[in-house]
C-alpha cells in the first residue's frame, strides 16, 4: 500500500532551544544520517550551536532568519516557533520535525523506534477519517478493515499529518505535570490510528511529520502567550497551529494520523516554575477548542492557504475582541500565508 | 501516587447474557473471573435441545418456546437461528450493567502471560468517564500512568457517563466474509494497550462478541434487528445495535469506549456461510451509514425510548425504500420499545444521570 519514498523526499527539521545538540545528533545518527537535516536556532539563543560532524545539514542562525524575511518579521521564529523557519525553506515533500530533547524509544520488544521511519509509513499509507476502524490503522500489517467498515470507504484519504507520542516525560501540561511530579508515560501504545474528521485534539508539536506540499502553509507560527518561554509547558503555539491543520484538513479530505511512532522524551523543567509564570495558556484553551470546533470553512477555501485565510478571518472576527492574543494571531496567520507564499516554494525536483 | 482503588466487582448489579445453540463448555475457562455473576444464557434453535451449563454458575436460561411466552406476539421482533436473539437477554435482565460475550470467546493472556480478566476491564471501563468532545492523544485519560494531554481544556476533564465498553480480540479478527475469503489465515496477534473514547459524532461497527454496556442507559438502544431465520440478512445484528447506540449516545452526551479488553476469539466461521448472511449487508451498509451519519434527532427526544422511536421513523422514511426489509426492521424496533417498556415498567430513562465515579 505505501509508496516508495526516496530519502532525498525528506527533510528532517530540528528548532534548536539548546545549544549543544551532540548527544542529541549521536544518538539519532544511525537514522538521520540518511537524511538532509535543517537546524534552525531559536533566535533568542546566544551561545554558539555545537553539532557535530558527519551529516548533510542547513543551519539557519538569526542573520541568516533576518535574511529571508527581514528582522522585522523574523521575531515570529523565536522560541519554539523557530521551527517553522525550517518547514518555509524547506524544499522538500516531507517532513519530519522534533524537539531537541526528544531521544530514541524502545518498543515493547525491546527494539529502537526508527521514528523517522515509522512516520513516513503513516505519511504514505491511506488515512481513514470517516468512519472508526476498531482494529486500529487497517493498513498496517496484521491488521484490516473489521466486519462492518462499508467497502466505499476502504480506500482511505490521503496522511497529511503524522502525530508521534512520547515516553518519558509526556506532553502534559503544566498543573498536570506538576500535580504528579513522578508521573512518566511508560506505556507503549502499538497501535496507528486515524483521528476521525471534525473530531479536533491537541496536537503537539514535539514529535510529528507532515507532507509538506499538501498541508504545509498550516503548520504556522502564530499564537504566542505573553509569557511563552522555552519549555513546552510554556508554549501553545503548536496546539494552535494543531487546530488549524486539522480544521483544513477535514475541510480539504485529507487525513491525520497519531499513535506510533514515541520518542523518548528527557525530563527537562520544573512544571511548577513554568506554572507559576504562565497558565495564560491553559485558559485560552477554554475559548480556543469551542471556537475550532463552530469553524466552518466555504466550499470556496479549495487550498491549504485558502483554509489558513479564511480561519484567520473567523479568528479576527469572533475572538479578536475577546483577547488581543487572537486578533494578533489572526494577523500574524495572513502574514504567514503572503510570506509562505512568497518564500515557501513548491518543492524542489528529484535530486537538487 | 495516588493508590488506585480496586474495582468493585458488581456482582449484583451486573448480568452476563450468552446467546449459545451449541454448549456452554466455555464457561469452565471463565470460571474464576464468571462464578460471582449472574448469567442469562439465551438459548437460540432448537427449543427442545437441552444445553447443560457448567455446575456452580447462577443462571436462567430461556429458549424459543421462553420467548414465545414471554412475549406474545411481540416475539417476532427476536431473531431467530441467529446471535441477534441475545437482546431478549437485555431486556428480561434486572441489572444495571451487562456484560455479552460469544460462546467461542475464552480468555486471552496480556504480554505478560497473565490471564485477562475481561469483565473487571469493562468495569472499570464503564465506570470511569468518557471524553468524546476532544480527542486524547494519549487515549484514556482516566487510567492509572494517563492523563489528558497538553491543550486538553479544563472545561472538558470531567468527562461523560460511560454507556458502552467495546472490546477487542485476539486470534480470529472479527473481519466481513471478503477479507475473510483473501486472508484465511491472517491472526489478530496485537495487543494495543490502549482505551479511548470513540469521538462523538464518528460512527463505528460494534462487534457484540465482547461488549458490555449501562443497560439503564442505553438498554433500549441495544437491539440486535431482524437477523436469520427469515431474513434476507444475517451478521449485521450488532452492526445496527452500534449505530443506533452511537447516534443515540451522541445526542444524549454519553461516551462509547473501545479497545482493552481483550478475549481470545477461538473459531473461524465459515466464510462461505459468511458471504451468503452479510451479502445484503455489504451493498445496504453503503445507504446505512449516510443514513446514520445524518440521522438528526430531535431535541425534545430526551429519552432513549423516544431517540430509538425517532431512528425507526427515519428508518422507514429514508430506508424503505432501498428496500422493504427496512419496513420490517422499522416495526419491529417499535415492537422492541413496545416490549421493553412493558417488561420494564420503571420508565423512561432519562438525560438526565449523575456522572460516573471520576477519578
Amino acid at each position: 500500500m505505501s509508496l516508495s519514498i526516496k530519502d532525498h523526499e525528506i527533510d528532517i527539521v530540528i528548532g534548536a532551544l539548546r545549544s549543544d545538540l551532540t548527544s542529541f545528533m549521536s544518538e539519532w545518527r544511525p537514522i538521520f544520517s540518511r537524511f538532509h537535516l535543517i537546524i534552525v536556532k531559536d533566535p533568542d539563543l546566544k551561545e554558539e550551536l555545537k553539532i557535530p560532524e558527519g551529516f548533510n545539514l542547513d543551519v539557519y542562525k538569526k542573520p541568516d532568519i533576518d535574511c529571508v524575511v527581514g528582522t522585522s518579521t523574523s521575531t515570529i521564529f523565536s522560541g519554539y516557533s523557530c521551527r517553522y523557519f525550517g518547514y518555509l525553506v524547506s524544499r522538500k515533500k516531507y517532513i519530519i520535525s522534533m524537539d531537541d530533547d526528544c531521544y530514541l524509544a524502545k518498543d515493547n520488544k525491546g527494539i529502537l523506534v526508527d521514528a523517522v521511519a515509522q512516520h513516513i509509513t503513516k505519511l504514505t499509507t491511506p488515512a481513514t477519517p470517516f468512519f472508526f476502524n476498531t482494529l486500529y490503522d487497517p493498513f498496517t500489517e496484521g491488521a484490516d478493515f473489521v466486519r462492518g467498515y462499508p467497502f466505499s470507504l476502504r480506500s482511505g484519504v490521503q496522511c497529511a499529518l503524522s502525530c508521534g507520542l512520547w515516553l518519558n516525560l509526556a506532553d502534559y501540561d503544566a498543573p498536570t505535570q506538576a500535580l504528579k511530579p513522578e508521573e512518566r508515560n511508560s506505556r507503549y501504545v502499538d497501535a496507528v490510528l486515524t483521528v476521525p474528521a471534525r473530531s479536533l485534539m491537541p496536537i503537539s508539536g514535539i514529535n510529528i511529520a507532515f507532507n509538506r506540499e499538501v498541508i504545509g502553509p498550516a503548520l504556522l507560527p502564530s499564537l504566542r502567550l505573553g509569557g511563552e518561554g522555552k519549555f513546552r509547558w510554556e508554549t501553545m503555539e503548536d496546539i494552535w497551529s494543531g487546530m488549524c491543520v486539522k480544521v483544513a484538513c477535514d475541510h480539504l479530505g485529507l487525513g491525520v494520523k497519531t499513535g506510533m511512532p514515541y520518542v523518548w522524551r528527557n525530563d527537562r523543567g520544573d512544571a511548577i516554575a513554568s506554572l507559576r509564570k504562565e497558565w495564560e495558556g491553559v485558559k485560552l484553551m477554554e475559548e480556543v477548542v469551542p471556537f475550532f470546533q463552530s469553524v466552518r470553512l466555504p466550499r470556496e477555501a479549495t487550498t491549504t492557504e485558502d483554509c489558513v485565510a479564511e480561519v484567520a478571518n473567523v479568528v479576527k472576527e469572533q475572538l479578536g475582541s475577546k483577547d488581543p492574543i487572537f486578533a494578533r494571531a489572526a494577523k500574524a496567520m495572513v502574514d504567514w500565508v503572503m510570506l509562505w507564499k512568497s518564500v515557501g516554494s513548491s518543492t524542489s525536483s528529484p535530486g537538487a | 501516587m495516588a493508590t488506585v482503588s480496586p474495582t468493585p466487582l458488581l456482582k449484583d448489579e451486573l448480568d452476563i447474557v450468552i446467546p449459545t445453540i451449541r454448549n456452554l463448555d466455555f464457561l469452565e475457562m471463565w470460571r474464576p473471573f464468571f462464578q460471582p455473576y449472574h448469567l442469562i444464557i439465551v438459548q437460540d434453535g432448537d427449543p427442545t435441545k437441552t444445553i447443560k451449563v457448567p455446575e456452580g454458575f447462577d443462571y436462567e436460561l430461556y429458549n424459543r418456546n421462553d420467548i414465545n411466552r414471554i412475549l406474545g406476539p411481540k416475539a417476532s421482533c427476536i431473531s431467530f437461528k441467529d446471535s441477534a436473539c441475545r437482546c431478549f437477554g437485555y431486556m428480561v435482565s434486572k441489572k444495571k450493567y451487562i456484560y455479552t460475550i460469544d460462546d467461542d470467546c475464552f480468555v486471552a493472556k496480556d504480554p505478560s502471560g497473565k490471564d485477562i480478566n475481561a469483565l473487571e476491564q469493562h468495569i472499570q471501563n464503564l465506570l470511569s468517564p468518557s471524553t468524546p468532545f476532544f480527542f486524547n492523544t494519549l487515549y484514556d485519560p482516566y487510567r492509572s500512568g494517563a492523563d489528558f494531554v497538553r491543550g486538553y481544556p479544563f472545561s472538558l476533564r470531567e468527562g461523560v457517563p460511560t454507556a458502552v465498553s467495546h472490546g477487542l480480540w485476539l486470534n480470529i479478527p472479527d473481519y466481513d466474509a471478503p477479507t475473510q475469503l483473501v486472508k484465511p489465515l491472517e491472526r489478530n496477534t496485537r495487543y494495543v494497550d490502549a482505551i479511548m473514547t470513540i469521538p462523538k459524532g464518528t460512527l463505528f461497527p460494534m462487534c457484540g462478541m465482547n461488549l458490555a454496556f449501562n443497560r439503564e442507559l442505553i438498554g433500549p438502544a441495544m437491539y440486535f434487528g431482524l437477523m436469520g431465520d427469515g431474513q434476507p440478512i444475517g451478521r449485521y445484528d450488532d452492526m445496527w445495535a452500534g449505530w443506533c447506540t452511537k447516534v443515540i449516545c451522541d445526542h444524549l452526551g454519553w461516551g462509547v469506549k473501545t479497545g482493552l479488553p481483550y478475549i481470545w476469539h477461538s473459531k473461524a466461521s465459515n466464510p462461505f456461510v459468511n458471504l451468503k448472511k452479510e451479502y445484503k449487508g455489504i451493498y445496504w451498509q453503503e445507504e446505512l451509514i449516510p443514513f446514520f451519519q445524518s440521522v438528526a434527532l430531535p431535541k425534545d427526544c430526551t429519552t432513549v425510548q423516544k431517540c430509538y422511536i425517532e431512528i425507526s421513523k427515519q428508518v422507514k422514511a429514508k430506508l424503505g425504500k432501498v428496500d422493504d426489509y427496512f419496513n420490517k426492521l422499522a416495526d419491529a424496533m417499535v415492537t422492541w420499545i413496545e416490549a421493553w417498556d412493558e417488561l420494564n415498567p420503571s420508565g423512561d430513562i432519562s438525560a438526565k444521570i449523575p456522572n460516573g465515579a471520576s477519578k
